[in-house]
């Protein structure tokens, strides 16, 4: 078996569509004058593909902001809703990403999870003492944490399968079987791209650490959200174990997994906020 | 330093009886360091006039900061006499636009090609150079120090403070602050509202103390309410902004293209009316009238 390159991986990501529901809704949204900034902003931010084309374009070198943007908000600011939203639509023209679809590993599912995440994330750093400002972070770190899985379902997809059934059947943890399947974790191609992108160094280590033990609060509220988006099974990204909260995480929230879940009003509230930013 | 307001309109041109007094030209603000450096701030119509007085200087070394490559303030580079002319060197400087990833040289470009102009950029006979600018990115023109700052508009827009010979001035191109997207009772509101916040701190420091401070502000806070996400700036906002910022002169700018010399005349008496105390002069930016700092 042959390690998949890091250029086979950034050449595809280039060239990558955005997910069906948010292209649909970017090009409404666009194609009508009275939408609002909020709604546009909404589009974008539900979907990773598009919420990264836009991101790596204002933090590319060439523009050389002095600091790095992380949101879809903080680079409005900046820039004004106008280049967002032509930006936003010259990913839409690229075209729609071809759902994949088995029953170990589903687009859909994957973009539910994704969110999920995201929301989770966000709440915890909040819960953290996280400014409103810098939490938007957390939110991105979430939607962009299982990347590397949408390009490995969509570019490399027999060997992800073998990953994704080895990992079913033996309860093993996926992130490992990609390793031995593609040479490479998704944290591990979620890193290099989140590096690629330009995102802020911190938001980078937290995706790349978030099978490993988190060597901060940003880690930590990854590491957390995902096994509680797993737990609650909003969504999958075909990861069939749930680690458990390392004594430090317990520490730090001064609560497990269930009590966090609690804490945030149950799985029901969760699933109707993640369901409304996926914009069911 | 001193500089010259040849253009003061926003969006069009506007000849006419009415407009005698401020002037129907857009957007172009000649600069001169004490050294007599040439800086000219936007090609808006203002800057053919700027030429037909530069004729009599020839050859010039122009060094020209473009804002946003909206047409008021791009339209008059194809009638900048200057670039036809053997011996002269024109810098022109401007941000790259995110959307096409092109350059500021594509504006000169685009206004050159067969359907727009008769002659083609390739038949500019001065020395023409582009500069592609970054936020935050200090540079320097002869004895001046420039430095860009991305405002928000609907386009790329910077704002650019010039510093020479010990005084300093800032022009922001057209300019709108962001409003608050979302609702009071949106879970995003304070982060956003946070986000702006910093990014108008930003701004003010970059602002801080300048001798002249000339700001777009095409409207009234009640025509701006009619019009917020247009781009443009109040003139309540623009006070608000240079009292912040503890600015010397300000001068208010873009004027909207229905503004005649008259509603300009009675805006300008209810400031000072609205704002007996303000800390700063405060202008109604006039085309041909010169400013020493």
């Amino acid at each position: 078996m042959s390690t998949i390159s890091e250029q086979e991986i950034i050449d595809y990501v280039e060239a990558m569509p955005a997910f069906p529901k948010s292209v649909n809704k970017v090009i409404n949204l666009t194609s009508n004058m009275d939408s609002s900034a909020k709604d546009i902003v909404a589009a974008i931010e539900g979907d990773p593909v598009m919420t990264v084309k836009i991101l790596k374009v204002i933090n590319s070198a060439f523009y050389n902001l002095q600091t790095k943007v992380s949101s879809v908000q903080r680079a409005l600011v900046i820039i004004g809703i106008n280049t967002i939203k032509n930006l936003a639509i010259s990913v839409a023209i690229i075209g729609i990403l071809k759902p994949y679809k088995t029953k170990l590993f589903d687009t859909d599912l994957f973009l539910e999870h994704s969110l999920a995440t995201a929301f989770i994330c966000k709440s915890l750093a909040e819960r953290q003492g996280i400014s409103a400002l810098h939490s938007t972070d957390y939110f991105i770190a979430g939607l962009l944490h299982d990347f590397g899985k949408i390009v490995f379902a969509e570019r490399f997809p027999e060997r992800f399968n073998l990953a994704l059934e080895e990992s079913s059947e033996t309860g093993t943890d996926l992130s490992l079987l990609e390793v031995t399947h593609l040479g490479i974790n998704h944290a591990q191609v979620g890193y290099m791209l989140a590096v690629k992108w330009e995102l802020p160094e911190e938001l980078a280590k937290a995706i790349e650490e978030h099978h490993k033990p988190a060597s901060n609060l940003f880690g930590h509220c990854l590491f957390a959200a995902n096994q509680m988006a797993k737990q609650g099974e909003l969504g999958t990204s075909g990861n069939p174990v749930i680690e458990p909260f390392p004594t430090e995480c317990i520490e730090l929230f001064g609560a497990d997994l269930d009590d966090l879940i609690e804490e945030l009003g149950g799985i029901p509230a969760i699933k109707s906020t993640v369901q409304q930013l996926i914009g069911v | 330093m001193k500089f010259k307001f040849w253009g003061v309109r926003g969006s069009i041109p506007t000849p006419g009886p009415s407009t005698v007094k401020y002037g129907g030209n857009t957007t172009c603000i000649e600069v001169r360091t004490d050294n007599n450096d040439l800086i000219i701030l936007d090609a808006g119509t203002g800057a053919h006039a700027l030429a037909q007085d530069l004729l009599q200087y020839m050859p010039i070394k122009a060094h020209i900061l473009i804002t946003h490559t909206h047409w008021d303030h791009i339209q008059g580079l194809p009638f900048f006499t200057p670039i036809y002319i053997p011996g002269n060197s024109i810098s022109i400087y401007g941000g790259r636009d995110m959307v096409t990833g092109q350059g500021i040289q594509r504006a000169l470009d685009v206004q050159h090609q067969y359907s727009f102009f008769p002659i083609p950029v390739g038949h500019l006979k001065a020395d023409v150079h582009y500069n592609d600018v970054n936020e935050g990115e200090k540079f320097n023109i002869a004895d001046a120090t420039v430095t860009p700052i991305t405002l928000n508009h609907p386009v790329i827009n910077f704002g650019y403070r010039i510093d020479c010979d010990g005084q300093s001035l800032f022009f922001t191109g057209d300019y709108e602050q962001q409003y608050n997207i979302y609702s009071p009772e949106d879970a995003e509101y304070i982060g956003f509202q946070e986000a702006i916040d910093e990014r108008v701190d930003a701004l003010i420091n970059t602002i801080q103390g300048v001798d002249a401070l000339i700001i777009d502000s095409s409207f009234t806070t009640e025509e701006y309410n009619q019009k917020k996400g247009w781009g443009h700036g109040s003139y309540d906002a623009a006070i608000e902004l240079a009292t912040r910022a503890n600015v010397k002169q300000l001068f208010l700018t873009h004027h909207e293209p229905t503004r005649n010399d008259d509603q300009l005349d009675t805006i300008y008496a209810d400031l000072l009316k609205r704002y007996p105390n303000l800390g700063f002069e405060l202008h109604i930016a006039q085309e041909r009238v010169q400013v020493s700092l």
